[in-house]
């Protein structure tokens, strides 16, 4: 990780695994959709409402894993003084954003026919929807930031605030255990699977597809603001040298 | 009174707001990235 940390060297690896990682997700997370919405059968209780999964789970996974990656970058950038750490928080931000909105609307999408609402204010859904609250105020606050001069300055509110934030992971993990909830206790554990193999098969395709997709879109977005600090460092670099003394 | 519900509804808008959600992120990212590279090299030739 620390090799990593170097802009030059992480361009050399970015510029092939962005595509690389971009269109094998296409493929594996298209090819998971597929089966799931035409091969696998209907299920017994749910009928083809439970088609949803598919994109569900793995919207949920990775909306948590995107604050995941926010903490640990933080971490790194205020421990380490990692140059890109900051740069990976950022770029992790937008996408655990968009896959914990897709997480939620999906879900309203499947908890109508399965539970008969919409939407319930029970401990595992309201976790969510503070997740994508503070992904939110994490965008606007790391934007600021960097509006004010303080984006290449090291740690700094946003870090901190990422590392605070993370406190809702494991609430929204064990939300389903603590309080009663409408939502179902976890599926998939450490010690198996409560799903039918029929299900679980595509179900971990679609994830790990997902996951390369969200992996290439990071790099994307660190690749697009690298670029951008180094064209504004090289345009302030000229006008300092132009300028009169 | 039992409510009837066609489950395909739901299915097609799940799978509506989860592609076009995740095509629409892949496509700002991949062109904010370019955009941002091609600025970066006409800085560079300047």
């Amino acid at each position: 990780m620390h090799g990593l940390a170097n802009p030059a060297r992480f361009l050399r690896i970015a510029r092939w695994l962005t595509p690389l990682l971009l269109v094998s997700g296409i493929v594996v997370a298209g090819g998971a959709l597929g089966w799931g919405l035409f091969v696998v059968p209907p299920e017994r209780l749910q009928g083809d409402t439970v088609r949803i999964i598919f994109l569900h789970v793995p919207a949920a996974w990775l909306g948590m894993a995107g604050w995941m990656g926010i903490a640990a970058s933080s971490f790194a950038e205020l421990v380490w003084r990692h140059p890109l750490a900051g740069i990976a928080a950022r770029g992790c931000a937008v996408p655990g954003a968009v896959f914990t909105a897709i997480c939620l609307v999906t879900g309203s999408l499947w908890g109508r026919p399965a539970w008969g609402v919409w939407w319930v204010w029970d401990g595992r859904l309201t976790s969510m929807l503070v997740l994508l609250l503070l992904y939110c105020a994490w965008i606007a606050l790391a934007d600021a930031a960097r509006r004010a001069g303080h984006g290449d300055r090291r740690g700094g509110a946003p870090a901190i605030f990422g590392l605070v934030g993370a406190i809702n992971l494991p609430i929204i993990h064990y939300s389903v255990l603590w309080w009663n909830s409408q939502h179902q206790p976890p599926s998939i554990t450490m010690g198996g699977s409560a799903i039918a193999g029929v299900f679980l098969v595509p179900l971990l395709a679609s994830t790990v597809g997902f996951s390369l997709i969200f992996g290439g879109v990071v790099l994307a977005r660190m690749r697009a603001i690298l670029a951008g600090i180094q064209a504004e460092a090289r345009l302030r670099r000229r006008a300092m040298a132009e300028s009169p003394a | 009174m039992r409510e009837t519900l066609d489950a395909w509804q739901f299915v097609a808008a799940a799978y509506a707001v989860g592609v076009g959600g995740t095509a629409m992120l892949i496509g700002w990212s991949w062109i904010a990235m370019r955009r941002a590279e091609r600025r970066r090299e006409r800085v560079r030739g300047r």
